[in-house]
């Protein structure tokens, strides 16, 4: 019985990453863009519901007492702010200073996150966040079920919104701009406006994501949106195939499987006092994983349909580059 | 022997889509070759996979004795096959000198300053003003240097994509003003113009391209009233193309 | 403020300057951004560091061993810092011939190289915490004094010896690549690598030169950040943002650009940490970043964005 409630909790989990994938593939699979800052967007989210949900504390603002939904729409809309204003800074200059810009956020907003005592509680982060069916904590099994089946709706939701989106004109219309900028430009069409869309869709996702997943582990710390997390969401992307919505969910699943029981033989293998630096080897194997793929097998497990996505460099090369 | 030999050559930029299509040439030394055909037919896709600038997708290309397929273009250019890009065929971030410089590295070091010299009194507009940014001159000047470059290092042969293109008329006399003095020298040179007319005057042999194969292959001459030139180009495209 | 702001600024500037001339070279003649640039810089110091342990027993068993002049350390290291420096540049190298060239060749867009350097990055730390813990590590336990050297600023000799060799080593490299036929084919390639190759250039050999000189760099500065605070896993990491931000205010290319932007960094490190407090440090970077973006997003001497 404890397998079943440990199940539902990973999988749980998963589902919370599914979710940050499903939001980062709107952005790179779609778009082409590359976000080195998934934690900040997730953080910021989480951050925001805590802000709004948790009962009332001295030490720092906020404590509004809301009900859970609020503090997820507030999420999702701090993401796309947040998102909106990192895109309108860098989406219409050279793709890679919108990597670096992002990659900027996550350091300062970690930084925020820690430093900002009277908002997000410093270090020691926000407890008593609100779960989702708090009442049955007491029964293990059915309040990880319950959470799992909430976390997987969700997942199901963005899921179905965004393949109608990608099916839509709309979405036609960026993956043109994604594979030939200068056509889709010629239809008329503003390709920056259209990249910075997309960015602030996925960022709101992320979000909403970060809000979930707080919710449900009902604590958040500054220690939780470590670049390591942007990294593990990429993995995931990358592995389940990036242009592919049900790709990123598979790769949020797998790629979370591989770290739990990599994370579990290290525990079992090393001595306790070596199981920190034994971590260090989990992020050494997805990191060679990550480059491994790239170069084998750029598309990851499920590719995408029907467009290869050309950005991944998979057609051969025009002329030959240095 | 021929200088220049293709042999079943097809190129293009997808492995299953060769624009280029089982092209035969001889090119022997000191000839003069343009290479005509209506837009589209792979003129310019052929030149520059001799150049190494777009895969070979199938057959050989041979420089005198050397297998020269797929060969990466620096290699190119130190065996002696010169090729001017139809843009962005100088560093426009350098000065004349440096351009100059940069390709002079290929001559052995004491070649190099009398070499300069050579050109430089070959081109005096170049002459004029060493220390200028390229990116400052004319288009007709910015040909003048892309060519003094590729003669610098004293090409066998020379490849032109276009080099009149986008320029005024007064330019282009000046641009094959320059080629003829090339051709006086004896260098052998190969290239594609849109300009049939000035091409037909500077070069004794036409080679025509339809469709990525090859149409026709002989002397000048017999294209010059147009006639020929327009059935082969099909009928509609004859005054759009000599005109 | 007391003026010891810009001694502080210059010396931290120094490290990230050093660092953010490889950066802005591999960025504009490779044509990526670099995220594993940082973690070279904390393998230099690693590999420095291992080579002068072995030394340091070799040196003190010779007799040699003891430290130089006023400087905190002896002939150990500089002699173990040029070992570094060429183990640095192998592994550059080698993850070039394995990486990112592969990836080159295959014509892989710009962002899935950085991608994979995102990827590499990670790995590469993570190994260093693997085999050398994330505990702090010192090339010496000796005690340096600061002394007085005017305006009421202080500074240790290992300081002053960091920012003159930075000097030297901007200024000598700034002359080569200005100069040098070496330095020619680096700016050729750097604005057209296809044009290059017409004109003769092997731009693979180019991109070999410059991932020598990133390299040899980096180790530099980071050997420097190591001896002037400590050595941590994570300490490129840490350096990552302010070296984008000194290399994108600078103008992508720009090797004086880079120094300068250093220094601008440095400083407006220093004086956010006396100013507002030393928590915020590391968010200096980034409003240097985003300002930059907004208001002249080519760089103090950037040609094109």
């Amino acid at each position: 019985m404890e397998y079943l409630a440990y199940g539902a909790f990973f999988l749980t989990i998963a589902m919370t990453y599914a979710l940050i994938c499903l939001g980062l593939n709107v952005q790179w699979g779609q778009t082409g863009l590359f976000n080195v800052g998934v934690a900040a967007f997730v953080g910021a989210g989480a951050y925001t519901s805590g802000l709004f949900t948790t009962p009332a504390v001295v030490d720092r603002l906020g404590g509004f007492d809301l009900p859970i939904w609020v503090g997820w729409i507030a999420a999702a809309l701090v993401g796309g702010v947040l998102s909106f204003l990192v895109g309108a800074l860098t989406i219409r200059m050279r793709t890679d200073y919108l990597a670096i810009t992002t990659f900027g956020i996550a350091i300062t907003l970690q930084l925020a996150f820690q430093n900002l005592e009277g908002l997000t509680g410093g270090v020691f982060g926000m407890s008593f966040i609100p779960r989702a069916f708090g009442d049955l904590q007491g029964r293990s099994i059915a309040f990880n079920l319950s959470n799992f089946a909430l976390a997987a709706a969700m997942v199901f939701a963005v899921y179905l919104l965004l393949q109608h989106l990608m099916r839509s004109p709309w979405g036609r219309l960026l993956r043109a701009v994604r594979e030939d900028e200068t056509a889709a430009q010629s239809m008329g069409k503003n390709p920056v406006s259209l990249r910075l869309q997309a960015f602030v869709l996925g960022g709101a996702i992320m979000g909403l994501a970060g809000a979930v997943q707080a919710h449900f582990i009902g604590f958040i710390a500054p220690g939780n949106y470590l670049p390591m997390m942007t990294f593990q969401v990429w993995a995931m992307l990358i592995v389940g195939g990036s242009g592919n919505n049900r790709g990123a969910i598979l790769g949020a699943v797998l790629v979370w499987a591989i770290w739990a029981l990599s994370g579990s033989i290290i525990s079992e293998i090393f001595p306790a006092d070596q199981q920190a630096r034994a971590a260090s080897l989990q992020i050494v194997v997805i990191g060679v994983m990550l480059c491994l793929i790239l170069l084998w097998r750029p598309q990851g497990i499920l590719p995408e349909a029907r467009t290869s996505s050309r950005h991944l460099g998979k057609r051969p090369d025009k002329g030959p580059k240095p | 022997m021929s200088l220049l030999r293709l042999r079943d050559f097809s190129a293009g930029y997808e492995t299953d889509l060769p624009i280029v299509k089982h092209v035969d040439m001889d090119i022997s030394r000191g000839e003069a070759v343009c290479i005509l055909g209506p837009n589209g037919a792979g003129k310019s896709t052929l030149i520059k996979a001799i150049a190494g600038q777009v895969r070979c997708l199938g057959g050989s290309v041979h420089l005198a004795d050397d297998d020269i397929t797929n060969a990466p273009s620096h290699a190119l250019a130190r065996r002696g096959l010169g090729f001017v890009p139809q843009t962005e065929n100088i560093f426009t971030q350098m000065t004349i000198r440096e351009n100059m410089q940069i390709a002079a590295e290929l001559l052995p070091k004491a070649r190099r300053a009398d070499q300069m010299q050579r050109l430089f009194d070959m081109f005096p507009d170049l002459k004029a003003r060493p220390n200028t940014l390229a990116g400052a001159l004319s288009g007709g000047q910015r040909q003048m240097l892309a060519a003094a470059r590729a003669l610098l290092t004293v090409p066998e042969v020379l490849i032109l994509d276009e080099p009149s293109a986008g320029l005024s008329p007064k330019l282009v006399g000046q641009v094959f003003e320059t080629l003829r003095q090339i051709r006086a020298a004896g260098v052998t040179l190969v290239l594609v113009e849109q300009n049939v007319r000035a091409a037909l005057d500077l070069t004794e042999r036409a080679v025509v391209l339809v469709d990525g194969r090859l149409a026709h292959d002989g002397p000048t001459d017999v294209l010059r009233d147009g006639k020929l030139l327009g059935e082969l180009f099909l009928g509609s495209r004859h005054a759009e193309v000599v005109a | 403020m007391s003026p010891q702001v810009l001694i502080d600024g210059i010396i931290a500037g120094s490290t990230i300057g050093l660092g953010a001339i490889g950066l802005t070279l591999t960025y504009s003649i490779l044509r990526f951004a670099n995220f594993t640039h940082g973690d070279f810089l904390a393998w230099g110091a690693y590999l420095t560091l291992t080579v002068s342990g072995f030394l340091g027993g070799l040196l003190a068993g010779l007799g040699i061993g003891d430290p130089l002049g006023p400087f905190s350390f002896g002939w150990g290291l500089p002699v173990s810092l040029l070992a570094g420096m060429a183990l640095t540049v192998l592994l550059t190298l080698g993850l070039d011939k394995v990486l990112f060239g592969r990836l080159r060749r295959r014509g892989a867009d710009a962002i899935i190289i950085v991608m994979a350097s995102f990827g590499a990055s990670m790995a590469l730390r993570s190994l260093l915490e693997f085999i050398f813990t994330a505990n702090p590590a010192y090339f010496t336990r000796e005690l340096q004094i600061a002394q007085k050297i005017g305006m009421g600023m202080r500074a240790t000799p290992d300081q002053m010896l960091t920012v003159g060799l930075t000097a030297v080593l901007v200024i000598a490299l700034h002359v080569f690549v200005t100069r040098s036929s070496t330095g020619r084919a680096m700016r050729a390639v750097s604005e057209n690598p296809g044009l290059a190759g017409v004109y003769g250039l092997d731009v693979q050999q180019v991109i070999r030169v410059t991932w020598i000189i990133g390299a040899a760099l980096a180790c530099v500065a980071g050997v420097m950040s190591g001896l002037l605070v400590q050595i941590r896993p994570y300490m490129g990491f840490d350096l990552l943002l302010p070296l984008f931000a000194a290399a994108i205010l600078g103008g992508i290319g720009s090797i004086p650009g880079a120094m300068l932007g250093g220094l601008i960094i440095g400083l407006a490190e220093a004086v956010t940490v006396q100013v507002v407090g030393a928590e915020w440090r590391a968010g200096v970077a980034f409003v240097v970043l985003v300002l930059v973006l907004i208001l002249r997003p080519s760089g103090l001497f950037g040609r094109r964005v």
